[in-house]
């Protein structure tokens, strides 16, 4: 309890408050705005930590449970129910700890209704975090399509110039998903009689018929939101047009939701339909490894170059997830933490490029360096970050889940891991590119000589995030205690079914 | 004919009694303070909500079984009589920069919420017949009531014409079963079912003439043509009547008549109820998207609303899915008479004095202008879509609840796709508001900015403690079966 709230429901809805504050004030006072979100939302990354120190990483179970009952639709009951374990505490984390950020990240990029894209933001955190923490399925549906809404107002109101297609595109493609899960859900638990998530699992025995198309409704959603190739498409379109802000979260946390979609429901309630299943996803996670790698090298314009490197940089998360080993799946969790904060990082200082040139387009730059020594410092190290160098976080995620892919015992093959690697070098080629298009080399632009470097608000933005990338570089022990017991949990579970599946 | 007959209808019988009285007071009321005729128009409804309520406990049948008095009239009565408060909230500054200010205009609509609330108490099909045309001649003169229009003309007359057709198939369909089973009363029509007296063949073509008469009213998917014409021409709150009350009553008909006489033809019916609701729901959305015009596009929106209430209809025949079909169908028409009350209440906003203002450019900037509104237009839109923290979204859920309990997975999956689709158009009302610049102009009037915003908030607010209406709905539908 603190201050005799439920930790989950303290994090949840902290936001909200800052929110309704900010309804109250006029659209005029754009500092008292600023400041609301940016100290609700530090105080919602407290309420985070208070939580993490009441969570206890030893067990893997769901700790810090909140239950009560909301309605009950035919003799089903669909609770508010909440819960916390090693699969999700980092996306928490990772969600309270990237918001404080994006705000930050604001302050001089957005001036225009700065009301509504704060309140809109504070809504988007509360939804974001709500997905990750319910355990009724129809609450997971709530607050998982409601983070559509804002997020649709943040790429379609604040975003670049084609910002209303891609805002409609990323709604549909993504309410698509979702609606086919929806149906699964209310198949699932009108069988089962409990939207709960725990009772699902004991009684996963009941969807043995059913459950390749239940885990394709499943999964159909999560790929998109993840983004698997080939159902990317919505992903280059939704960053290149979205703010700064809207940038980082998308990438730092809304795609995580599709990984921990995977996670939390796909595989423990259909282990035999994601053992079945797991060559083919495997194969469209290379693919898209390679893909997005490839796509990256092609681009001159440095945000399309950062957004499809997420494909390629989710196509590891995925390949870990369906390798179904301990490294593996523990790689891929933390490689969902490592790809919010690089590339979340990345897209910080793209914003901070285009703020000051207004334009993404990497001849417009080079020989920056010179001009910006610090921002050119930080961005030498969160690019190694995100291509992978041993000692910072990437490496770490990355190595783990070829670890794990490569002794996989379901794919059965070094191939995939083989071909992720490549992926590895490509991702090295491209980021060490972009680096020396835009950093190196003489100022080719006069434009470009009179640039200021970071400020102090700037630098703060980021710091924190190198930081992290040192730490889980460096010492990533507390980080997979954190997620291991949950993780083994889970191993165990579907290896049972492996057993079975294999004799 | 004794007392209690009287007093279990009194809720219709003092709604006609002050039709009657508003006529009579309007002549002596002068043009210009006829914003009085409003303000006793709203206070009978809300002395007949009054005895409504009033009577909800006790409940039985009047005039030789003629009519029932249930929990299930009770729960939709109340609906039609809000909805006429609304209607009296959207048009009286309407009608006044209209000029359209006729001493009939209230107790025209008073005359239909009684037809409606004798088609929901009807339980006897000549007492069907009666109500639905009671129902719908004071409509075909509302529809015409800007005379000086041709559109409204056309509309008027359009919609007599289907509406009479309609009513003939509904007539052909009784005049079967009576042929078929020699009775008109829906418990003896059951009955004599049971004892095994029925000519089966014409039985079943007799209940599907009532079908498609239904359907007609319902605007249903093949039978929807006349809607957007009839609302486009229409007075803008007489269009916002016939969208949300008038599909209430069909919705109330179709249950009240099939759940009570034909349930043993639930397993003929259920292809053609599949079949006309797969129709509406993709058909209604699909030919939305086409629409620049907010009153078609409204209007084939609610033809795809009807589709969805009608998926859950098709499970009516399941008696173990049956009282949670209704429930869930009930709750929807809370649902959908919240938010398209608002939705109208916008348009009517937006529309200027010579009738334009109508067009989708001509919200361009709404949102960002006037944000009370543009809000509330936003909440409208995602409830109509079914996206969550909006009632819409509860709605939409119990629907495809119940027809995926019932086993119609694909018409579930029919019905999510359709919702997909419908997202499109919704969001492009979003779009102009919010993502277009523009130079909106609209309507002060505080009545109309109370509808949207208090409907808004009520969409909103109740979607956070859906039990307490779902349980309403589900205690109204007890009596029914």
């Amino acid at each position: 309890m603190i201050f005799g709230l439920h930790p989950l429901l303290l994090v949840t809805f902290l936001p909200l408050v800052g929110f309704l504050i900010i309804l109250f004030l006029k659209a005029e006072q754009k500092n008292a705005i600023r400041w609301t979100a940016l100290l609700t939302s530090l105080a919602t990354f407290g309420a985070s930590l208070a939580m993490l120190a009441q969570f206890d990483p030893a067990r893997g179970d769901l700790q810090l449970v909140y239950r009560t009952s909301w309605l009950r639709v035919g003799g089903i009951s669909i609770d508010f129910y909440l819960g916390v374990d090693g699969l999700s505490i980092l996306l928490v984390l990772l969600t309270t700890f990237l918001t404080p950020i994006a705000i930050l990240s604001t302050w001089s990029a957005v001036e225009e209704r700065v009301k509504g894209f704060m309140a809109f933001f504070l809504l988007l955190e509360t939804g974001m975090l709500g997905v990750f923490l319910a355990l009724d399925l129809v609450l997971f549906y709530i607050f998982w399509e409601f983070t559509l809404v804002p997020m649709y107002f943040l790429i379609g109101v604040w975003g670049g110039e084609r910002r209303v297609y891609a805002a409609v595109k990323f709604f549909l493609f993504t309410m698509f998903g979702s609606l086919l899960m929806l149906l699964a859900i209310l198949v699932m638990g009108l069988q089962a009689g409990s939207f709960a998530w725990n009772d699902l699992l004991a009684q996963r025995q009941l969807f043995a018929q059913t459950q390749l198309w239940l885990f394709l409704a499943f999964a159909l959603a999560f790929a998109i939101k993840v983004p698997m190739f080939p159902l990317h498409t919505w992903l280059p379109d939704a960053h290149v047009e979205a703010p700064t802000a809207g940038s980082v979260i998308l990438a730092g946390v809304l795609l995580k939701m599709g990984g921990y979609g995977f996670l939390r429901f796909n595989l423990p309630f259909f282990p035999e339909a994601s053992l079945q299943a797991a060559p083919y996803m495997a194969v469209l996670a290379v693919i898209g490894i390679l893909y997005g790698a490839a796509v990256s090298l092609m681009q001159k314009d440095v945000k399309k170059l950062v957004a499809y490197s997420s494909v390629s940089h989710l196509g590891f998360v995925m390949l870990g997830i369906f390798a179904f080993t301990q490294q593996g799946l523990a790689g891929g969790v933390l490689q969902m933490i490592n790809h919010g904060l690089s590339t979340g990082a990345l897209f910080l200082i793209v914003g901070m490029l285009y703020e000051r040139r207004h334009t993404r387009e990497m001849s417009a730059y080079g020989g920056i360096w010179k001009v910006m020594p610090i921002l050119g410092a930080l961005t030498l190290i969160v690019m190694l970050s995100s291509a992978g160098l041993p000692g910072l976080n990437g490496f770490v995620g990355e190595f783990t889940i070829l670890l794990g892919a490569f002794g996989s015992q379901v794919l059965n093959s070094p191939y995939f891991a083989g071909a992720a690697t490549i992926g590895v070098i490509l991702a090295a080629v491209y980021l060490l590119v972009m680096f020396e298009r835009v950093f190196l080399g003489p100022v080719r632009v006069e434009a470009n000589l009179s640039l200021k470097d970071l400020n102090a608000r700037e630098v703060i933005t980021l710091l924190p995030v190198l930081v992290l990338i040192f730490w889980i570089g460096l010492y990533p022990a507390p980080f997979f205690d954190l997620i291991n017991p949950s993780v083994e949990r889970l191993v165990a579970l579907v290896q049972s079914m492996a057993v079975l599946a294999i004799h | 004919m004794n007392l209690s007959d009287f007093i279990l209808t009194l809720p219709i019988l003092v709604l006609l009694a002050w039709a009657l009285l508003l006529l009579v007071v309007d002549l002596w009321v002068p043009k210009g303070r006829k914003g009085i005729v409003a303000a006793l128009a709203a206070l009978g409804l809300a002395v007949t909500i009054g005895v409504t309520l009033s009577q909800a406990g006790n409940g039985g049948l009047a005039f030789q079984n003629m009519i029932m008095a249930d929990g299930f009239a009770v729960y939709l009565n109340v609906l039609y009589l809000v909805s006429g408060l609304v209607v009296i909230a959207l048009s009286h500054d309407y009608l006044k920069r209209m000029n359209l200010e006729r001493g009939e205009f209230y107790p025209l609509m008073f005359l239909s919420i009684a037809g409606m609330m004798l088609v929901t108490q009807a339980y006897n099909l000549i007492m069907v017949f009666l109500a639905l045309e009671f129902l719908s001649i004071p409509l075909y003169v509302l529809a015409g009531l800007a005379r000086e229009r041709p559109e409204s003309e056309e509309s008027s007359l359009k919609y007599f014409l289907l509406g009479t057709f309609s009513s003939a198939f509904v007539l052909y369909g009784i005049a079967l079963i009576f042929g078929a089973t020699a009775t008109t009363g829906l418990s003896e029509i059951i009955a004599s079912v049971q004892e095994g007296a029925v000519n089966l063949p014409i039985f079943l073509a007799g209940a599907a003439l009532m079908l498609v008469g239904f359907a007609f009213k319902l605007a249903a998917v093949p039978f929807h043509e006349w809607a957007p014409d009839v609302y486009q021409g229409a007075p803008t709150p007489v269009a916002s009547f016939m969208a949300v009350a008038v599909k209430t009553a069909g919705v109330a008909v179709l249950l009240r008549v099939f759940l009570t006489a034909f349930p043993t033809l639930a397993a003929e019916m259920a292809p053609l109820g599949w079949g006309i609701a797969a129709l509406t729901m993709l058909v209604g959305n699909i030919l939305a998207i086409a629409q620049t015009n907010l009153k078609r596009l409204l209007a084939y929106s609610s033809i795809s609303h009807g589709g969805y209430l009608l998926m859950a209809f098709v499970a009516y025949g399941n008696p173990q899915v049956a009282g949670q079909a209704v429930a869930a169908m009930l709750f929807y028409l809370l649902a959908y008479t919240l938010t398209t009350f608002g939705a109208w209440a916008v348009v009517i906003s937006v529309e200027q004095a010579d009738y334009q203002g109508l067009e989708l450019e001509d919200y361009a900037g709404l949102g960002l202008k006037y944000p009370w509104l543009g809000v509330a237009m936003l909440v409208f839109m995602l409830s109509l879509t079914g996206i969550p923290l909006t009632m819409g979204f509860w709605g939409k859920l119990f629907l495809f609840r119940a027809a995926v309990d019932a086993g119609y997975v694909e018409l579930a999956l029919i019905g999510l796709l359709s919702s997909l689709i419908s997202a499109y158009y919704y969001l492009r009302v979003v779009v102009m508001m919010f993502m277009r610049s523009g130079e909106p102009r609209i309507r002060r009037d505080g009545w109309l900015s109370l509808v949207a915003v208090g409907s808004a908030l009520a969409v909103v607010g109740l979607s956070l403690l859906p039990n307490q209406i779902l349980q309403m709905a589900a205690q109204a539908i007890l009596s029914l079966q």
